[in-house]
């Protein structure tokens, strides 16, 4: 897959975060496009959660430059990265667990109609129902509680209404970390999914074995540093959780990956 | 675009959603058959239960719990609770009726100031919540004992007892009656105008919970409150408004125990709020918030306003109906939690 082919939507140089004397992040050079998947590798401390957070406008950066379709942004809130196409789906989802999945969907965005301004309901099902569909997952009834949903369900609820609500660049913060390994492959599909649907992904993990197959372009991170910077055809699997960390406990996650139709 | 099949895979098929289920999940069901339950159990053993009058006096007794009890239950639903609702009854009551007959003050306008006076002090409990984050428990129990004391403070301060005496005979008390204490009668029945209220307060409150974007957040600063800040939701808005809401339902029945009985005392609607918070969870609505309906309160209220009414016409100590309340509201509690667990079972 050629990376070049489209214009950049985010593109960070040299970013860098220091909070006091502590420097967070340093460094850090990338760049998202849509239709494509950059996936931000590292282990814990590595200031993943940092840079996820200058890019979801929570944070601002203190060094680089942060640039959306070219133009140079200084963030200062979540809302400001919203107003630019920028979503960010946080570990704790921002859902309701007792309300059903249609009312979740367009929780703070909720669509009326008539001179009362009355919830359009069977608009608002539909529509839940046929993004749900688009993303790949058939939902039986939109009106089952959220919190009856598996958490790989629940992810791509999630996901699918931050696409709805016009995001144009994703930034899923570790989706698969407490998911199983089935679970996980159903996130990863839908990721999969997004990125067909031309969307900018960022994809935040600790697992090489999770990003190899969507991502294509990865950075990784160590202790606030970007330690590679590699388009897929230029690293391998091998070479990518080398870099990570490297070692023996690795090759049961390759033994994990092996087995996931996934990436057959 | 997507060329991804859809799946709903993990956890085998997805098996159709019965009309069955989609029944069961409402939050109403269980105070509906035990409404009727009641119903038929009490037109058994009393004569007097299913008569014209029999029934008037139960559905009176119901509505001024119920209109309460519907607004107690959204407000259980956003995620909060107010003690001081049963003392807010009083509090309007007294108000209308002190500056009425101890100041000569105009009865539509007094009726008018204590609505006013209701919203403001619904809007402080709210505002103190929302900016201290204490529990609503506590901030309503301190906004409860100042009422309860101003109630009998004041109202001795002015006539040297605890009792508006006389409100019968202020001007203009016969054009604002038939709207609060009025009664129509109906096929030998008399039904007071609070019925239709109640009726009312809960169709109004069923639509706003299920059919406005207001509702929707209602649910939401309840369920999640977090969550609902993260998707935009106004918390403080939806909570302050809430408690508001419930103060002008106390001020509503405050003016009919008012116009109904032409009299009020310091101690009207004292332990009330207790009342009104089990017909809310008798009705299906969560101690924990996020989950209930103004229909299933409403039923709530119903079965108790039955139940006190039907006592008395079954001829027993009317302590009974304390020793019910207890069993009613810990069966109540018990099939809500099981209802809980079962839809916010994660997988």
């Amino acid at each position: 897959m050629t990376t070049d082919t489209t214009a950049p939507l985010i593109e960070v140089t040299d970013l860098g975060k220091t909070y006091g004397s502590v420097v967070a992040l340093r460094g850090v050079t990338t760049t998202v496009r849509a239709g494509q998947v950059t996936c931000v590798l590292g282990d814990n401390g590595a200031g993943k959660s940092t840079f996820i957070k200058i890019l979801a406008g929570a944070h601002e950066h203190s060094e680089g430059t942060y640039r959306v379709d070219g133009v140079e942004q200084h963030m200062s809130s979540p809302r400001d990265a919203l107003a630019l196409g920028i979503a960010t789906v946080f570990q704790d989802l921002a859902v309701v667990p007792l309300m059903p999945v249609w009312r979740n969907f367009f929780l703070g965005s909720e669509l009326r109609k008539g001179p009362f301004g009355m919830l359009d309901v069977g608009l608002m099902k539909q529509t839940a129902k046929d993004e749900m569909a688009a993303m790949g997952i058939d939902l039986r009834d939109v009106d089952q509680p959220i919190g009856t949903l598996s958490g790989g369900e629940r992810q791509c609820v999630a996901i699918a209404r931050a696409v709805h609500l016009g995001a144009r660049v994703l930034i899923l913060d570790e989706p698969t970390a407490a998911l199983g390994v089935r679970q996980s492959g159903v996130v990863l599909r839908y990721i999969a999914a997004a990125r067909e649907r031309g969307l900018g992904v960022v994809f935040i993990t600790h697992n090489p074995h999770h990003a190899y197959p969507v991502g294509d372009r990865f950075l990784v991170l160590r202790r606030g540093r970007s330690i590679a910077e590699r388009e897929k055809a230029e690293v391998s699997r091998d070479e990518l959780t080398t870099l990570m960390s490297g070692g023996a406990e690795l090759d049961a996650l390759a033994h994990e990956l092996e087995r996931d139709p996934l990436l057959g | 675009m997507s060329t991804v099949a859809p799946t709903r895979d993990v956890d085998g098929p997805p098996a159709p959603t019965g009309r069955v289920t989609r029944v069961l999940r409402r939050p109403e069901v269980g105070a509906a058959v035990a409404a009727l339950a009641i119903l038929i159990f009490f037109t058994a053993v009393a004569d007097q239960f299913l008569t014209p009058s029999g029934v008037g006096t139960w559905l009176n007794s119901a509505s001024r719990f119920g209109i309460m009890a519907v607004a107690v239950a959204m407000l259980m639903i956003g995620g909060e609770f107010d003690l001081s609702a049963g003392a807010m009854t009083g509090a309007t009551g007294l108000l209308v009726g002190v500056t009425t007959t101890g100041f000569g003050l105009n009865v539509w306008v007094a009726v008018l100031l204590a609505l006013v006076v209701a919203l403001a002090i619904g809007a402080l409990n709210g505002v103190l919540v929302v900016r201290t984050g204490l529990p609503s428990f506590i901030v309503t129990l301190g906004t409860f004992f100042v009422l309860q004391g101003l109630d009998l403070a004041l109202v001795k301060l002015v006539y040297g007892q605890v009792a508006v005496q006389g409100f019968a005979k202020v001007p203009n008390f016969d054009s604002v009656r038939p709207l609060f204490g009025g009664v129509i009668e109906v096929g030998g029945a008399s039904i007071s105008v609070s019925v239709l209220w109640f009726l009312a307060v809960t169709a109004v409150a069923t639509l706003v919970l299920l059919r406005t974007r207001a509702g929707n957040w209602v649910f939401a600063v309840g369920g999640a409150q977090d969550s609902a800040r993260a998707t935009g939701v106004p918390v403080a808005r939806t909570k302050i408004g809430l408690f508001m809401t419930t103060a002008a339902a106390g001020w509503l029945v405050g003016m009919i125990s008012l116009f109904q009985s032409s009299t009020v005392q310091s101690s009207t609607g004292v332990g009330d709020e207790f009342i009104y918070i089990i017909c809310a969870v008798v009705g299906g609505c969560l101690l924990t918030g996020g989950y209930g309906s103004a229909v299933g309160a409403a039923l709530g209220a119903l079965i108790y306003g039955m139940t006190r009414q039907g006592v008395v016409y079954a001829g027993w100590d009317s302590n009974w109906l304390y020793a019910f309340l207890g069993v009613m509201l810990l069966a109540a509690v018990l099939v809500n939690n099981w209802v809980r667990t079962r839809a916010e079972r994660m997988r």
